[in-house]
């Protein structure tokens, strides 16, 4: 297990030094104009942008600037220059919003998609298993654009049920808390269930025809202790690596659409408001700490996984 | 992704042969299998339903110019702010004085301002819904294209060659699938449009709609690439390659002569659903503006404008959703099809890469 730990952290040091230096290309390299330039932002005076090519380094060589890129970024000095604020500083100030939105999110669409793939595998063919085929098919095509201004006009303005926009921090005031995110999480949460229902249905299905269960059924354990101990157990394995690839990719995707569709005050609402004033540093800031977050999260799922099902780590160490 | 439209419609799986004694009644076993798929198809109610809503889809985006010059008489970037509609007796503003726009006037106004007009800038929503959509169906097609010629070439490669080469298409393959990619799709999208792009004798302009495009390209490769690789790997094992490899075919003609014909079925399949991926993807770019740039526009960029007048004008915002939805849905219905009609096999085979047409980030 420790072995396959150590692998696993040194594979993800190497994908945080590639995704590091992806970024680097993404915004000073590729595009095809001065990167002070783009960097200083639409309005910069031709002082501001001499002063940040010498800050950043550009006119050294790509190594050196990637190096001084990092050290900004790492040192709290990474700035978006119009006006002049720390990147870091609003991303922090932006993350528990963040998180209160995907955490939820992530436990509402795993408990309902679990039950619902439960039940639907047990009485498979029924007409529960029936709608939610359909409902996980609409769920992949349906985009979260199109379900949030549903939501927000009826029931926020048509029926005031729910508040409008915003975040309200979980300190001061829990229920405003709960209230705000209602929407933002429902959201998320409901294209995804359908789609665990379904990977967790066909996974119990795949399960149920193996010997073990049988065996279980054979020494007289009742229907419901095979179907939660044996089947359900064995079949929730694969739904974590799931679940852990999905987290990350709400927290850096679904969540910047959402928190722009309620005005959340989250990260992703900073950066799609970089986006809109075409302000970088912000940009960079936030893809480079989205990045490490799913990379970091990738290898914490990896690691679970390989501890839940031994078969894993015996394998990788094998090969 | 792993969802049968229809549980139990499939055909009865088994191998290729199998499938040929269990066609359906009537049709002879030496009419060939793109036949035999084509039957397969036809009698998937549901697919061909949704194949017939995309055609009409497509028909509406091309109908833009037609609607645009003889019903509404005018262009998708045309303001009409102060003008006035006249409607029976009855003078309606376009822009009223407090900025808001003009609603659905539907066939009143002789198909002027049919779904009413987009903003304070008066544009007519209905021919803006035309040219966005050509806008987002092109940026689909063509990255699909891109992505599907990409991936095959290095699923060709990596499958055939194995080895080191497989080893380097394989990690990058990796790193680039367990990127957030809509992330990264914003940080090159947003760079690019302030900055423009040039790979050797290309250029392209900061707000050309080919950066989308090369954007959308580069991040779902690895979608496509990673099955195609799995399949060239199998395949590298039949006979059939071991025979031309015999008779003293060179690499390009194993991999381009004997291998991809029999990758066709999914490459067809993987196409389609790739649009449709494609297609969200663009449109989550464009909502976010860093997709699409003004003044061209796209699905996803009028959601965005329309969604700053969600209270007054509710449709403005959810119609473009709307049509974003029904055209994703009909290509992975029409995708699951295919796949059933072409390959009955490969439900189980692709049930193992669960969650690969999941549009991740761009998900939803």
């Amino acid at each position: 297990m420790l072995r396959f730990i150590v692998r696993r952290l040194f594979g993800m040091v190497i994908v945080l030094f590639v995704v590091s230096v992806l970024v680097f290309l993404i915004f000073n390299v590729i595009p095809n104009s001065p990167p002070a330039q783009r960097l200083a932002g639409k309005n910069a005076t031709p002082v501001l942008v001499k002063s940040i090519e010498e800050e950043w380094g550009f006119d050294k060589s790509l190594p050196e600037q990637y190096v001084t890129m990092m050290e900004k970024v790492f040192t709290n000095e990474l700035i978006s220059y119009s006006p002049r604020t720390s990147v870091e500083d609003r991303i922090v100030e932006g993350i528990p919003a963040t998180l209160s939105l995907a955490i939820g999110a992530g436990i509402i669409w795993l408990s309902f998609g679990l039950v619902l793939g439960y039940l639907s595998a047990v009485r498979a063919g029924g007409w529960l298993d029936k709608f939610l085929t359909g409902f996980a098919i609409a769920g992949i095509s349906i985009p979260v654009f199109l379900i949030a201004p549903v939501l927000i006009y009826f029931l926020t303005y048509k029926i005031e049920i729910f508040p409008n926009a915003g975040y309200v921090p979980l300190t001061e005031d829990p229920w405003g808390w709960f209230t705000h995110l209602v929407l933002p999480w429902t959201t998320i949460a409901i294209l995804s269930i359908g789609f665990y229902s379904r990977v967790l249905r066909s996974n119990m299905l795949d399960v149920m025809n193996e010997d073990y269960v049988r065996t279980a059924r054979a020494k007289g354990l009742s229907e419901r202790q095979v179907m939660v101990r044996h089947v359900l157990r064995n079949s929730l394995i694969p739904i974590i690596t799931l679940f852990g690839l999905d987290f990350g990719a709400t927290i850096a995707g679904t969540a910047l659409i959402t928190e722009k569709l309620f005005s959340y005050e989250g990260v992703g609402l900073y950066a799609v408001e970089s986006v809109e004033k075409l302000e970088l540093p912000p940009i960079m800031g936030v893809t480079l700490y989205g990045a490490f977050f799913v990379v970091l999260i990738n290898a914490v799922v990896d690691i679970a996984y390989a501890y839940l099902d031994p078969r894993v780590r015996l394998g990788s160490t094998a090969s | 992704m792993a969802i049968d439209p229809q549980p139990g419609a499939g055909l009865p799986a088994g191998g290729p042969d199998a499938s040929f004694p269990s066609a359906p009644d009537g049709v002879s076993s030496d009419r060939g299998p793109w036949y035999l798929a084509y039957k397969r198809f036809i009698r998937n109610k549901l697919a061909v339903a949704f194949l017939g809503l995309f055609i009409l889809i497509v028909v509406f985006v091309l109908a833009a110019p037609l609607w645009a010059d003889h019903v509404a008489h005018t262009g998708p970037n045309q303001s009409h702010t102060l003008e006035k509609l006249r409607v029976g007796g009855e003078v309606r503003e376009v822009v009223t004085p407090e900025g808001r726009p003009i609603g659905p006037q539907w066939f009143e106004a002789g198909g002027k301002f049919f779904l009413g007009a987009d903003s304070r800038l008066g544009r007519d929503e209905m021919v803006r819904l035309m040219y966005g959509g050509r806008t987002s169906l092109f940026i689909g097609v063509i990255s699909g294209l891109i992505t599907t010629l990409v991936a095959v070439i290095l699923g060709l490669l990596a499958g055939y060659y194995r080895g080191w080469v497989d080893a380097v298409i394989a990690r990058i393959l990796d790193v680039l699938w367990s990127l957030p990619v809509l992330l990264f799709g914003i940080a090159l999208g947003v760079s690019l449009a302030v900055g423009g792009l040039k790979i050797g004798p290309i250029e392209i302009e900061g707000g050309s709609i080919w950066i989308p495009i090369f954007v959308i390209s580069i991040f779902t490769v690895p979608y496509v690439a990673r099955p195609i690789r799995g399949e060239v790997l199998s395949l590298g094992e039949k006979e059939f390659v071991e025979a031309a490899v015999a008779q003293g075919a060179g690499p390009l003609r194993v991999m381009f002569g004997e291998i991809l014909p029999n990758l066709a079925s999914t490459i067809i399949v993987f196409f389609t659903l790739n649009i449709a991926n494609n297609m969200l993807f663009e449109a989550a770019l464009s909502f976010l503006g860093a997709g699409v740039q003004a003044p061209n526009s796209s699905w996803g960029t009028m959601i965005s404008v329309g969604q700053e007048l969600l209270t007054t004008q509710p449709l403005l915002a959810i119609i473009p959703g709307v049509m974003i939805m029904l055209t994703v849905l009909s290509l992975n219905i029409v995708g699951d099809g295919l796949r059933d009609a072409l390959d009955p096999r490969s439900k189980v085979r692709l049930e193992a890469h669960s969650g690969m047409v999941e549009p991740e980030g761009v998900s939803v």
